[in-house]
């Protein structure tokens, strides 16, 4: 089906076909349209879902987590103080291993306030064992959010699929809803395992000692460290997972193609930006321009943030001569997340670009795209000198 | 806790003795029964058990008189503060005079 509607009623809609069995969450801009969306379909049963009204985020992650343990597809949703007032209940979702999907509507954090889209939340969030997948579109928000069911609960990995707050999030954008059948398809065999069960009670993520310990049949159990390398192993190996989950659901859909980034215009470029999210679509008409000027440029939008696709993009930037990260968050007294991990990607290879950092729209500045054009043309020209002012900050007013 | 791809580990603990690792290691203060007050011994009847039933590790037998397992028993003196016959003292594992710490 063909439609018109916004990003969050596309994840909404998502999470409607994936027939979630339990949501809770607590609204917060731009997160809210996405919940409110959630408790009409239940309310109006169209969706066999408990829908549980919380008093806070940290609340929704823990019925989420207890609600995954007894085996229900769970989700929630959230964004910036939101998902930092969650932050306990993330690092224990992942080591507990519960395929939990969270939309992360994107928004900065304060102080100050701000309700305006960057991505310093999920970003804030980077070191917690969760997968992090980034949609550009509405059409990706939706298809992201049904294959995250099916990733999560493949490796028994939690999910965040961030997108856009308000660009993507409040705007109306045509975009295609899969049949039922369709995803009952593709998810079908998927489901959280279900850990509690009366049958054969048990105690979860009890306390670990330092050392491994014999358990109650005697075998040896893990410890914190086993356990703890375990999840970085199987994180590891969930690149071939997304990987699979978007080819079968090109199969069924002939959507996708781009599981972990997607390149726009990158194969002969001399020059590549790289970023998350929406701004990649603007950057496509900065490269188009470029390109009409006989300057080869593309751009790559980063799919999959965690894990991190080092292997896959390592050879898609080392064929060119310079690489600009665009960021819409930092690591302060640093320079942006993105750029220090392609930095030291690219470290190992023969051949390393120059590589140039470019901080946008915190905050939800306006990006325009002359400044984008300008950022990435002045690269090109001169990359050795203008990498040295990285990261340098794009939009800023001059203060008195 | 395992599926054949993924390694999947996750802590756990099921119903069972040990199951909390050797708990004994942890006692400060151990449990000494006064057979002559605790209820059970003076009366030769199947009564009180409270300290069984309180008992958060399940360590102590419901016997005649009720016996506790150090290999487990953590110390943590519930037993002695729910015993209704003041049967149970917490004594300094440096002056209890056994050697055995059950580890
Ligand atoms: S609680 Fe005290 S009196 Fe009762 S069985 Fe235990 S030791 Fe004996
Ligand atoms: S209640 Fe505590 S002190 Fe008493 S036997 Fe059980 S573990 Fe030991």
């Amino acid at each position: 089906m063909h439609c018109i509607e916004t990003g969050n009623t596309a994840a909404a809609t998502g999470v409607k076909l994936a027939r979630t069995q339990v949501i809770a969450a607590y609204p917060i801009t731009p997160q809210t349209p996405l919940t409110e969306k959630l408790s009409e379909f239940v309310a109006a049963g169209e969706m066999k879902a408990e829908y549980i009204p919380v008093e806070s985020e940290h609340s929704a992650l823990s019925v989420c987590i207890a609600a995954s343990s007894a085996g229900a597809r769970a989700f929630t949703a959230t964004s910036a103080n939101g998902l930092l007032y969650m932050h306990e209940q993330i690092h224990w979702a992942a080591g507990a291993r519960l395929p939990i999907v969270m939309c992360v509507v994107n928004r900065g954090v304060g102080a100050p306030w701000s309700v305006w889209n960057d991505h310093q939340d999920s970003m804030s969030q980077r070191d917690t064992g969760w997968i992090h997948l980034h949609a550009a579109s509405h059409q990706q928000i939706i298809d992201t959010v049904i294959q995250a069911f099916r990733i999560a609960e493949t490796v028994r990995i939690p999910v965040m699929v961030c997108y856009d707050g308000y660009l993507l999030s409040h705007t109306y954008m045509p975009y295609e809803v899969p049949d039922q059948d369709k995803v009952d398809r593709f998810l079908a065999g998927s489901a959280p395992a279900r850990l509690l069960d009366p049958s054969s009670p048990m105690n979860l993520n009890t306390v670990t000692l330092p050392n491994t310990r014999p358990d109650v049949r005697g075998d040896i159990a893990p410890a914190y460290m086993e356990i703890r390398h375990c999840l970085q192993q199987d994180l590891t190996r969930t690149t071939a997972v997304v990987e699979q989950a978007d080819r079968d659901y090109r199969d069924l859909t002939g959507r996708g193609g781009h599981p972990l980034y997607e390149c726009y215009r990158c194969e002969d470029a001399e020059f590549i930006a790289i970023c998350l999210g929406s701004l990649s679509r603007q950057l496509r008409g900065v490269v188009d321009s470029l390109r009409s000027a006989s300057v080869k440029t593309g751009v790559i939008a980063l799919r999959l943030y965690r894990p991190f696709p080092a292997e896959q993009l390592v050879p898609e930037l080392d064929k060119a001569r310079g690489v600009l990260v665009f960021e819409k968050a930092l690591s302060y007294g640093y320079e942006g997340p993105l750029f220090s991990e392609l930095k030291a990607a690219l470290y190992h290879g023969s051949r390393r670009p120059v590589l140039h950092n470019c901080i946008v729209g915190l905050g939800g500045r306006t990006i325009t795209t002359a400044d984008l054009h300008t950022a990435l043309a002045d690269f090109c020209v001169d990359p050795e000198t203008v990498r040295k002012a990285s990261p340098q900050w794009i939009g800023l007013a001059p203060l008195k | 806790m395992k599926n054949d791809k993924f390694a999947i580990n996750i802590s756990h603990s099921e119903p069972g003795p040990g199951d909390a690792g050797q708990t004994g290691s942890w006692r400060v203060e151990r449990p000494v029964l006064d057979a002559a007050k605790c209820i059970p011994a003076k009366t030769g009847k199947e009564s009180c058990f409270l300290c069984w039933m309180y008992c958060p590790d399940g360590v102590i037998s419901r016997t005649i008189p009720p016996g506790f397992d150090f290999q487990y028993c953590k110390g943590c003196g519930i037993c002695a503060e729910e015993c209704p016959a003041d049967a149970i003292t917490m004594v300094r594992e440096t002056e209890s005079g056994d050697e055995t710490t059950g580890c």
